[in-house]
């Protein structure tokens, strides 16, 4: 083939796809960028110049911290716990225990669900007095609580919900991961006499680092992009105490539409996540074995 | 772990009863949603094993909200969104896999920004955008942003990397074109990973809620989890035995595919996972 | 400005040649968003009503779309407001007048119902309900579902605990009394039963309301240009509210889900709940014991705001779509049909001569307590309404949920909240 044409080839068939994703990708960061130095165009007047007044009303607004605060704790809250679960869940699931086509049933089965209809079967779950958790904590003789109403067990509420989502998406990937390793491995290991615990500890583990890379770089995300349980459960209340970054946007853009301290509340999230990008290639790429 | 270790009986019941009972934890907010939408209203908060089961909390949310509607909204936007993937992430990839051109690798850093930055966090300009082409509060809407699917390109351009060159040269030199040497050699062998990206992609998108909340208004556009929603929304008089139907009603098609084509599905989502 | 695009254009072509294709039958649409915010088959009622008037009017077709809560009602029709394409008419909140009116949405009335019978309609309803329907001496919405709060009570639990079943608390100091004596613990201290329930969650400041206005004090002027949350009386109403689950431990604490109320008042859970005069059909076919429907108790007089939505009519919608919407409304306010919906729903009857017809008069003899809320009128105010209403009822709703999870103390919270209000209201003008 010429060279010149494998040019034009090359292009011609990347063309489409390039252009819905500058228009819908590229194309909005920069303008998120654009929109947060002027103020929200009212009734017929156009946006005037406004500097870095919207950034400046950011740092003095306390629902912003307050989402900031609470969305930290959130991905403190969810990833490592539903990593953790997500390996546990696969070493059992990849194993000869009994039941296990069950198991990995019950554990993946969330994933599949609207996160909607789970948000909705746990607000039924952790409604006070009839609610499932109220029946079952009465039986161990726990106090009756108003779990998604008081500010400070409504967030961890939020957190068990996500958890309960995300662990089997995980646990699927360890799974195949698990099932990479070849058994000549775990042979010659226990020929030297290591223990099970040593054996994966030192080998299935840093076996597995890809894999973990990848599962926590996707926590991360969903940590900053799913708010649909927020919606549906809490509304970010009581008193923004579930208040997450992306929910506040949606409430300022499209509650309040006040779009260009919105666009301004973007940039944040915009800047978290290419950190978490240039986090993802420039240091853990270094710490990984490869097989 | 290997079956080179095998762990005592004591270690294996321990293991057993624990890896049980997290699956019962596991299972039982969605096993407490189908006794509710199965059982009268009356006992939707008590567990009496002889109660009566019934259909009428489906009737009754079925009939609350045009649920066929929706339902037919869900099941136009998630063909549309993945032949539209499966169009354009196919010939993108097959240009990153197999052609030399300028500002290739720059062009597929950018690409892999969506990975990163995908279109529900930028929901304001979208939505911007959206207004300024006329097309708001319609299914294309909902559509369009996730058409360019980062992660397809991604996934197919390894697959198509592994095809041996010779079948490309082969198919060369019987005069195929550039087109035809994709559609005859490449998207054949790409079966599995079409598969793998389908399953995923309409998973996604038949899930998907803040972007089409924002972006519809009218009963024709919204699909069956912004219905849910609207549906469910606080300022009724919750009814839970209605509204579980209504959840098990939503999340039917994708649970009840899941069941049926439990190792497809889980073989999909494992092949996307694999780097 | 209607930008060119793609969409408009082919919306354009199309609707030319449907125009063409329909030749002399020249028909208005009138689309019309509602919200569902009580419990029972609405929908049904509405397209029921709609098909009816389509019926009478046969050049005008209507196409009723159901939005969800008025929250997400007022959000689509902004939305379509903004991208050029509004609904004719919709039912939105009262209090959400001012916003309308800042984002240049609607068209008020007068301009409209220009005849001598429409001016007369315009004066035919409750004051209380016009309240939050005019401003700068224009109508911009008119009265359609409207509600007040009411106390319902279980008077099987009345009788229980030794009250008399048919005698609901009169004033704060008796619902403290009744409420502490209808609360039943079990043997490990839980509440299995709590004395009285007051939702907080999603628009706490209407619940607040059934405060302030009984101690005496306004949240807002009439106007919507200032709030007076820090005022003394306003404090000591929400400490008395903050108090029920607090210290006299006869409601749970933290923040009460207001959809699940109604169904914590069949399950028993509460003797006595605060919730719209709009749940009242619903409550009616629910509950499986005796009720009581009673105004809100007393402390310096008798008061609650008044609630739900009024129809509006969009700016953007053309003339013929505008006077259809109006002979729309007017139709749906019929003295007959407001008695109807009342009765279907709960809702208050929006106008006098409605409670003087036939039906609704025999309704309200074989069950009286739908007149409750109409009686509670006399004493009811204009809900908190302002601009940037958005803004401003969640800084108030943030700081009154900070109380009830005792985040805060009543007079922190409140001063806060004004101080957040006025920063809003300041920048808005």
């Amino acid at each position: 083939m010429k060279r010149g044409s494998a040019h034009v080839t090359g292009w011609l068939l990347l063309l489409p796809a390039a252009a819905l994703l500058a228009l819908f990708t590229h194309f909005p960061v920069a303008a998120t960028l654009w929109h947060s130095f002027f103020a929200t165009p009212k009734g017929g007047r156009a946006a005037p110049f406004v500097g870095l007044d919207n950034y400046r009303v950011m740092v003095a607004d306390e629902v912003f911290w307050r989402s900031m605060v609470n969305n930290l704790w959130f991905a403190l809250g969810t990833i490592p716990v539903s990593i953790a679960l997500a390996l546990i869940m696969a070493l059992w699931v990849n194993g000869k225990m009994r039941g296990r086509t069950w198991l990995r049933m019950a554990f993946f089965t969330p994933t599949v669900l609207p996160m909607i209809a789970v948000a909705n079967i746990w607000m039924f779950f952790y409604t006070p007095q009839y609610g499932l958790l109220e029946k079952l904590t009465s039986l161990f003789g726990i106090a009756s609580h108003n779990w998604l109403g008081s500010e400070s067990t409504a967030l961890i509420c939020v957190i068990v919900v996500a958890i309960w989502k995300e662990a089997g998406f995980f646990m699927i990937f360890y799974l195949a991961a698990l099932q990479q390793i070849s058994p000549s491995l775990g042979e010659a290991a226990a020929l030297e006499g290591a223990s099970r615990g040593y054996y994966f500890r030192r080998i299935v583990f840093p076996l597995l680092m890809p894999t973990t890379l990848f599962v926590l770089v996707n926590a991360v995300i969903n940590s900053f992009r799913l708010v649909d349980h927020i919606v549906v459960m809490t509304k970010g209340g009581p008193n923004n105490a579930t208040s997450l970054l992306l929910f506040h946007i949606y409430q300022v853009g499209f509650n309040f539409w006040d779009s260009a301290y919105a666009a301004a509340l973007s940039m944040v999230l915009l800047a978290i996540l290419a950190l978490v990008a240039v986090g993802q290639f420039v240091f853990l790429d270094k710490r990984i074995h490869y097989q | 772990m290997s079956a080179a270790f095998t762990p005592t009986r004591a270690e294996a019941a321990i293991e057993t009863t624990a890896a049980w009972l997290l699956g019962v934890l596991w299972i039982l907010p969605l096993a407490y949603a189908v006794w509710t939408a199965f059982h009268p209203s009356e006992f939707s908060a008590r567990f009496v094993l002889t109660a009566p089961l019934t259909l009428e909390n489906f009737a009754k949310a079925w009939d609350a909200a045009p649920f066929a509607r929706y339902f037919f909204n869900s099941f136009a936007l998630v063909t549309m969104v993945l032949a539209a993937q499966l169009v354009l992430c196919t010939l993108a990839a097959y240009a990153f896999a197999r052609f030399e051109f300028w500002g290739k690798d720059a062009a597929f850093l950018l690409v892999l920004v969506q990975l990163m930055i995908m279109p529900d966090v930028l929901i304001v300009e979208n939505y911007t955008t959206m207004a300024r082409l006329g097309i708001l509060d319609s299914i294309p809407a909902i559509g369009l942003p996730y058409m360019a699917s980062a992660f397809g390109i991604f996934l197919l351009r390894q697959t198509f990397k592994s095809v041996p060159r010779e079948l490309d040269e082969a198919a060369r030199v019987e005069g195929a074109s550039p087109l035809q040497v994709l559609v005859k050699v490449y998207v054949p062998l790409a079966r599995p990973t079409y598969l793998a990206f389908g399953l995923v992609s309409v998973s996604h998108h038949w899930n998907n809620f803040l972007w089409p909340l924002i972006v519809t208004n009218s009963v024709t556009s919204r699909p069956v989890t912004v219905g849910l929603q609207v549906f469910s929304s606080g300022d009724q008089g919750i009814d839970w035995s209605i509204i579980t139907a209504a959840t098990l009603m939503t999340s039917a098609p994708l649970l009840i595919g899941f069941l049926l084509f439990q190792r497809q599905f889980v073989q999909s989502f494992m092949r996307a996972g694999i780097r | 400005m209607k930008a060119f695009t793609i969409g408009n254009a082919l919306r354009s072509i199309a609707a030319g040649f449907a125009l063409a294709a329909m030749g002399a039958l020249a028909q208005t649409e009138v689309t019309f968003y509602y919200p569902v915010a009580v419990g029972g088959p609405i929908t049904k009622t509405i397209d029921q009503m709609s098909a009816d008037f389509e019926k009478e009017n046969p050049g005008i077709k209507v196409k009723p779309i159901y939005a969800g809560t008025y929250q997400e009602t007022i959000v689509k029709s902004l939305t379509a407001h903004k991208s050029g394409t509004p609904p004719t008419t919709a039912i939105l909140l009262s209090t959400d007048m001012f916003t309308l009116i800042d984002e240049d949405a609607i068209v008020p009335f007068d301009d409209l119902a220009t005849s001598a019978d429409d001016k007369a309609w315009i004066k035919s309803f409750f004051p209380a309900f016009m309240a939050n329907s005019q401003t700068g001496g224009k109508t911009w919405g008119i009265p359609f579902q409207r509600s007040t709060i009411v106390l319902y009570w279980n008077k099987e639990l009345f009788k229980e605990a030794g009250l008399d079943p048919d005698k609901a608390p009169a004033n704060w100091k008796e619902m403290v009394e009744y409420a502490q004596k209808l609360t039943r613990r079990d043997a490990s201290g839980n509440a299995t039963q709590w004395g009285v329930q007051v939702p907080s969650s999603g628009f706490p400041y209407w619940l607040f309301q059934g405060f302030t206005t009984p101690n005496g004090v306004e949240l807002m002027n009439a106007a919507g240009t200032e709030t007076y949350f820090d005022k003394p009386e306003v404090i000591e109403a929400l400490a008395y509210w903050v108090d029920l689950g607090r210290k006299h431990k006869v409601m749970n604490i933290g923040v009460i889900e207001w959809g699940t109320t109604p169904k914590d008042f069949f399950e028993k859970k509460a003797a006595m709940i605060w919730t719209t005069t709009g749940n009242l059909t619903n409550v009616k076919n629910n509950a499986k014991f005796d009720f009581g429907v009673a105004m809100l108790p007393a402390a310096k007089r008798r008061g609650s705001p008044t609630g739900g939505g009024n129809f509006y009519v969009f700016k953007k919608a053309t003339k013929e779509q505008q006077a259809a919407a109006v002979k729309f409304a007017k139709w749906m306010t019929t003295p007959e049909r407001a008695a109807q919906w009342g009765m279907d729903t709960g809702y208050v009857a929006v106008r006098p001569d409605a409670w003087e017809t036939a039906r609704m008069k025999e309704y309200v003899k074989g069950f009286p307590v739908a007149a409750v809320a109409r009686d509670q009128l006399q004493y009811s105010v204009a809900e908190l309404s302002t601009h940037d209403n958005q803004r401003v009822t969640k800084a108030l709703n943030d700081g009154l949920q900070a109380a009830l999870t005792g985040a805060k103390t009543p007079e922190q919270a409140m001063k806060d909240a004004q101080a957040e209000a006025t920063r809003i209201l300041k920048s808005a003008r």
